[in-house]
């Protein structure tokens, strides 16, 4: 059974469309209020784990509990979850206040009830101009607003977000975000939501979970995510820019030593995972923020020689591309920063804040 | 130096020269050689098929001495709406000489049932296919589209057993079933493509807010599906309205549909052929197919569209 203060329980998920395997026994355990990010390419099966949540996909095998109530076989309807889909599907025939009365409607719930939470819905979202109009007179932020109504009117216990905001443009992408994130707070529901954007997830989650090819490669905080992801692939996925890759081998001894080319960093100050570390080709990669340039290169635990190929200014700041050991290493330095191609250039880093990944399965060291 | 100087300041000064290359719209020649062909091809096809019609009219509205004269494209000297009248209610049809209007009331009493139930459960069919992804559906799809390209002659006798056998050979509700069951394939593939064509969301939707297979079908599908709607019911009015075959096959002379009845007319052989009276029998006969079109042409094309584009 799931454990008190759980409100969504996956346990053994497995899903087969024939032969192809879209998730493989996956286990996920969503805590009372929180608010999940299933984050991945496309093809990676978090809408498709989604849909399974919701009901509108039978699963292989495994169970699904939702509030200590297994739902394995229930309808959508009975499993107590609201939806937010990536178009909207708001029913075109009907107004605003019918789209978000429909459900209750079909439950057969009694009139003054309904618009006593058609009303609370559309003053948290604030459409309540927007009532008597067609999805179709609405925009395309609004429209979302009302889908999102739709799953608030339900009075549910978990909201399910696939990749609402993705139809939308950068501006309102960023404004309807905080939005939900504030709605999040207000109503304290569990919330899951799907999206490829990185930036979403790392705003809006309380918990990431990375997934690739059907299966859940990480479940973290944001921030341990970010700066220590468990392999290669979760380091890659996550950052703009990305972070740096360099391959090399890597020398266990009384001081671990990363040689690639004619440079050797220390690792002495890497914190390996698990207890022994032994020599292998080997991925050391960091973050462009992480790179200290100039005169704060020389304190840094590990410093060498370096020449401009090309600047990217990005506004905020700008990015730089040299060469390390032979490959593309980019690294930030603040905009006013006047840097043309071909200057020479000190760059340093601490070890300490790199990510070592065994190069045959790509997992952190 | 100087020359220079000039040269820049012509320029500047005289707009016209700057823009003596082409600009604006391109100008348009009325009588291009493409024009006169594509429209003289037009018009030819136009009235190679309105002559027709028209001799139709003209001839319906002569006396027969009239006709004898034998101008067939020439107007009517004196116009008589004689003919029709006969042709609505006195031409004699086999036993019958009250003309074409039990016959339309006929063929009324067959397409309006056939159509209604046709189209009703060949949309749901189509739902169901497009929608609820039950085991063996695509099975069921191929089977019906397979259907679609039978021969209907291989199926007459058969089903004339089968009328037989539960007693409604004969009569009208017999035609109403054959009708209604010829229809299915092609009414189906329309439905399913038109739903198909659909975002899938929506049906999610509507499943989560706790609809199920009726609800979202009358709540949700229909009321979004009226140029469908529109189409299927023209092909059904015109298909069922002009079919001849079933007809005379699965029908007694006092229930055959008004296409029997028009064939039984202008093929009599006894007495005088009454031109007159065939042109306005056959008018008349063509003339609710030719109404359906004339208002619903513009939905039909749309929901044409919308069903072969996106399915």
């Amino acid at each position: 059974m799931a454990a008190n203060g759980t409100s969504v329980s996956i346990q053994d998920l497995s899903l087969n469309f024939g032969a192809v395997s879209v998730l493989q026994t996956l286990n996920l355990d969503v805590a009372e209020g929180e608010f999940i990010v299933l984050l991945g390419p496309s093809g990676c099966g978090k809408s498709t784990l989604l849909n399974c949540i919701a009901g509108l996909l039978d699963i292989s095998e495994g169970r699904i509990f939702i509030k200590g109530k297994n739902v394995t076989w229930e309808e959508p309807k009975d499993r107590g979850i609201g939806m937010v889909f990536q178009s909207y599907a708001l029913y075109p025939q009907m107004t605003v206040e019918k789209n978000l009365s429909f459900g209750l409607r079909v439950a057969g719930i009694a009139k003054d009830e309904i618009a006593k939470r058609i009303a609370r819905a559309a003053e948290i979202l604030q459409i309540e101009p927007l009532l008597q109009r067609k999805p179709a007179a609405l925009s395309g932020g609004q429209r979302q607003r009302v889908a999102i109504g739709r799953a608030l009117v339900r009075d549910v216990d978990v909201f399910l977000f696939d990749e609402p905001l993705s139809n939308l443009d950068a501006k309102l992408r960023s404004e309807l975000r905080v939005e939900i994130k504030l709605l999040h707070r207000k109503l304290q529901n569990t919330m899951i939501y799907v999206t490829h954007d990185q930036i979403e997830a790392m705003t809006l989650a309380d918990r990431i979970a990375v997934m690739k090819g059907g299966v859940i490669q990480q479940l973290d905080a944001p921030q341990t995510i970010y700066n220590r992801p468990v392999n290669r692939f979760v380091a890659g996925f996550l950052g703009s820019p990305a972070m740096n890759f360099v391959e090399g081998q890597l020398e266990a001894g009384t001081t671990a030593v990363f040689k690639t080319g004619d440079l050797t960093i220390p690792l002495d100050r890497y914190g390996f995972d698990g207890a022994g570390t032994k020599s292998g080709p080997c991925v050391f990669g960091i973050r462009p923020e992480h790179v200290a340039f100039g005169e704060a290169a020389n304190s840094m635990p590990f410093a060498t020689d370096a020449a401009v190929e090309i600047v990217e200014p990005m506004g905020s700041d700008t990015l730089v591309w040299t060469k390390l050991g032979g490959r593309n290493f980019s690294f930030r330095v603040e905009a006013e920063k006047t840097l043309r191609n071909g200057d020479p250039i000190r760059i340093g880093f601490d070890p300490a804040r790199a990510s070592l990944f065994d190069t045959p399965s790509g997992n952190r060291m | 130096m100087s020359d220079h100087a000039v040269s820049l300041s012509a320029t500047s000064s005289n707009p016209q020269a700057g823009v003596s290359g082409p600009s604006g719209p391109k100008p348009r020649h009325v009588f291009s050689r493409r024009n006169i062909f594509l429209y003289g091809t037009l018009i030819v096809v136009a009235l190679y098929y309105l002559l027709p019609l028209y001799v139709m009219v003209v001839t319906s509205l002569k006396g027969m001495p009239e006709i004898r004269l034998g101008n067939i494209f020439s107007p009517p000297l004196e116009i008589t709406f004689e003919p029709w009248v006969k042709a609505w209610s006195q031409a004699c049809t086999g036993l019958n000489c009250d003309g074409l209007s039990r016959g339309f009331w006929n063929s009324v009493r067959i397409t309006v049932p056939s159509v209604i139930l046709s189209i009703a459960i060949a949309s749901v069919n189509g739902y169901a296919l497009a929608n609820w992804r039950f085991k063996g559906a695509d099975t069921f799809f191929v089977i019906l589209i397979v259907g679609a390209f039978i021969p209907y002659q291989v199926m007459i006798y058969p089903i004339v057993i089968i009328l037989r056998e539960i007693g409604l050979y004969g009569s009208l509700t017999g035609l109403v079933i054959v009708h209604s069951i010829f229809g299915m394939p092609i009414l189906t593939l329309l439905f399913r493509n038109y739903f198909t064509s659909m975002p899938e969301e929506l049906f999610r939707a509507a499943r989560v807010d706790g609809a199920g297979f009726w609800g979202i079908y009358l709540r949700i599908m229909l009321p979004m599906s009226l140029p469908i709607f529109v189409v299927a019911i023209i092909l059904q009015v015109t298909g069922i309205w002009n079919d001849f075959l079933f007809g005379v096959v699965y029908t007694r002379p006092d229930t055959y549909p008004m296409t029997v009845q028009l064939n039984n007319i202008v093929n009599s052989v006894q007495g005088v052929k009454e031109y007159n009276v065939n042109m306005a029998a056959t008018i008349l006969t063509g003339l609710v197919p030719l109404v359906v079109y004339f208002i619903s042409g513009k939905l039909f094309v749309r929901g044409i569209a919308a069903g072969a584009v996106k399915g």
